[in-house]
């Protein structure tokens, strides 16, 4: 396997009786940008770190670059830039200042360095800020800070440890384009660990599922959604009262919830239908909410609303979860 | 009307022309100012174009944050302050001094550190009292604010070793220490000897300068004793509060328990010989553990010549001494163990806390 940038094998990680990490698996290809998915303490962090070597594996391995990172970090940690979960900076000094000892940490020049640090702080649109203390910065500037950090060692592979964790969404989509916009001007590999399933859709090529340390799934968000949801990928709400049938003399049949029921479940493309008293949960493979408005108008229930749910991520691993139990 | 501004820009151009013409009066003055700004210029450009090592950068780093830091600035106050007014002691008490003592050996410069009147404490006293406070400030958030504030993961992400950090930690704030203490020892010297008017023999001379030595082994080990809690501890002020803690401990109540061991096991004062020597032994034993008490007999004996022995001595011993200074050279060999006692314990701090700094797991925050 050239192509693969990370290979993971095996890889485990235990505190003391609980396994954090169990038995991982996973290659990322050249130039991909790829979305770790997980809960909080589903262990992302914990791969990340031994990713980079900052944590020893108990067992299994990890190849960067096809370099080890457990045995050798320096140059594992020369070609990966990692942006932290809340990166944080020295405050007393500027953004420059910053970005300028973490080039030199990286062996280059003061002179080098200056220039560098400045080019970047201009592609992350910190030009104006680029001398105003770091202590002072907002949240998303300190993450495009960070980005920029993350950049100045020219990296072929970085690594985002929930970089949107605590930006606002204007932020997060600049962010977001931002790290789309440099991976391929870049010919970047990005690993991205969030568990915003939204912004991970938005950004990667391809998703791996990581849940209680382990892998449950990987592939693209189609191939994802379609794995999680054999098909059912909408649920729909509809609140639906009697129908005003007593005033014509008595219910009709077609008022009946009962019989609506049956009506939906015929409908084409609804997976299942479940009711509590007055509300409907319908789930089906496309979206069918227009059709299911009419059917139940047409069957004279009076229809109080129609709410398409979509899927966060904790609907999907609890599902996911569910199905898994399931068919052991 | 004239703003402010145009009365600034004034005075600006005024300030140039009288240098320009300062400048144009004095044409020597300028050739070596330029002479001068050329080359460290030429320094500069070329410190800028030379990749330094990672250690380094970290170390200079560090001595910057150090030196523009407030806390630094307010100890560097209070220890220059508290050397003046002992200095000022010594002077005020040297006529006494030198009219009372012997006038041929009387090592008068060393006086300069050791005389007091009893209103303020002498030199080298205040070095041991306020040592460790050096040390404990300087080192106490070493590792734990790095971590706190999310900078240790991101530092740590590059490609330095894990024990730069620590290490570059450690000879940043060891080489603050090394120049302030030397910066201070010299200063006193060179006021003594203004106002004296006796010049330092060589031997005297070397004796201070390895007692300031001492006292940054001495410094050394609290530092590396707070950079050991500032390890192990994730909030500043209680690594902080741990030192000082045992900086109190050894000052004040490691010397009221042996007091009280030392009276439970007094012999009486008829018992023999040899149960009187062990006595001695154990007392002087018993005090050797503490730090402040290694360093101020280390430094009462190199600046003071005079003493001879620092543990309990029986009379066979002393038969047949002759009473006077000791050269340089004996008072060293006498002090040896105590130095070696510092510089273990300093070595035993750092090494635990690079153990315990390598094996964690370094998460942001």
């Amino acid at each position: 396997m050239a192509g693969n940038i990370i290979e993971l094998v095996g890889l485990t990680k235990k505190y003391g009786s609980q396994t954090v990490v169990d038995g991982l698996d996973l290659a990322i290809k050249k130039g991909e940008v790829f979305g770790l998915l997980g809960p909080n303490g589903a262990g992302k962090s914990t791969v990340i770190l031994m990713m980079i070597g900052l944590t020893e594996p108990d067992n299994g391995s990890v190849r960067v670059c096809g370099i080890d990172s457990t045995r050798n970090p320096i140059e594992v940690k020369r070609r990966v830039g990692y942006l932290p979960e809340d990166v944080g900076f020295y405050d007393d000094y500027t953004g420059l200042e910053n970005l300028v000892y973490t080039a030199r940490l990286n062996g280059m020049t003061p002179n080098e360095a200056g220039q560098r640090a400045e080019q970047l702080l201009a592609r992350v649109g910190l030009s104006d800020e680029a001398n105003k203390k770091a202590g002072k910065y907002s949240r998303g500037m300190r993450q495009r800070l960070g980005l920029a950090d993350v950049l100045i060692k020219n990296p072929e592979v970085i690594i985002l440890d929930e970089p949107t964790l605590g930006i606002d969404p204007t932020g997060v989509r600049e962010f977001l384009e931002l790290i789309i916009k440099l991976s391929k001007e870049e010919g970047l590999t990005v690993l991205f660990s969030s568990h915003h399933l939204h912004q991970v859709q938005k950004v990667c090529d391809r998703v791996g599922l990581f849940v209680s340390g382990r892998l449950l799934a990987e592939g693209d968000i189609q191939a994802l959604s379609q794995k999680l949801f054999s098909g059912s990928a909408f649920i729909i709400e509809a609140g639906v009262s009697e129908a005003a049938g007593d005033k014509q003399g008595g219910i009709t049949e077609q008022g009946n919830p009962d019989r609506l029921m049956e009506i939906l479940q015929h409908i084409d493309g609804v997976v299942s239908v479940t009711r509590k008293d007055n509300i409907f949960h319908i789930e089906c493979s496309r979206d069918l909410t227009p059709i299911i408005a009419r059917a139940v108008i047409d069957s004279e229930a009076e229809l109080n609303y129609l709410n398409k749910k979509e899927y966060g991520l904790d609907d999907i691993y609890y599902r996911y979860f569910e199905g898994g139990l399931d068919h052991e | 009307m004239i703003y402010i501004t145009d009365i600034s820009k004034e005075g600006w151009i005024m300030n140039d022309t009288v240098k320009q013409s300062q400048v144009s009066v004095e044409p020597r003055e300028a050739k070596r100012l330029s002479f001068f700004s050329r080359v460290l210029g030429k320094i500069r450009s070329a410190r800028n174009n030379r990749t330094a090592h990672p250690f380094r950068v970290i170390v200079e780093k560090e001595i910057t944050d150090h030196v523009r830091s407030w806390r630094f600035i307010i100890l560097v106050t209070i220890v220059a302050l508290t050397c003046m007014g002992s200095l000022y002691t010594a002077l005020t008490n040297m006529g006494k001094a030198i009219q009372a003592g012997e006038t041929e050996r009387a090592f008068f410069f060393l006086k300069l550190f050791t005389i007091s009147d009893g209103t303020l404490p002498s030199f080298f006293v205040f070095i041991s009292f306020l040592g460790p406070l050096l040390g404990i400030s300087l080192g106490f958030d070493a590792v734990n604010s790095e971590q706190n504030t999310g900078t240790l993961s991101r530092v740590l992400s590059q490609p330095v070793h894990r024990d730069y950090l620590i290490n570059a930690k450690f000879t940043a704030a060891l080489s603050v220490i090394s120049v302030m203490l030397f910066a201070l020892g010299y200063l006193v010297m060179g006021i003594g000897l203004i106002a004296i008017g006796i010049p330092p023999t060589a031997e005297e001379f070397l004796r201070i300068n390895f007692f300031i030595l001492l006292s940054i082994i001495y410094v050394a080990f609290w530092l590396n004793l707070s950079v050991l809690f500032s390890v192990r501890f994730r909030q500043p002020a209680t690594s902080a509060l741990s030192g000082i803690a045992i900086w109190l401990f050894f000052t004040v109540f490691y010397p009221l328990i042996i007091n009280l061991i030392a009276k439970g096991i007094e012999p009486s004062k008829y018992a023999p010989g040899y149960v009187l020597y062990l006595y001695e032994k154990i007392k002087f034993a018993l005090v050797q553990i503490i730090p402040n008490e290694l360093f101020s007999e280390a430094t009462t004996t190199l600046l003071m010549p005079s003493v001879r022995s620092l543990g309990p001595l029986t009379i066979e011993q002393i038969h047949g001494t002759i009473p006077g200074p000791l050269p340089l050279g004996q008072s060293l060999l006498l002090v040896w163990p105590q130095v070696t006692a510092l510089i273990a314990a300093t070595i035993l701090c750092f090494a635990i806390s690079y153990y315990s700094f390598m094996r964690r797991e370094v998460r942001s925050r």
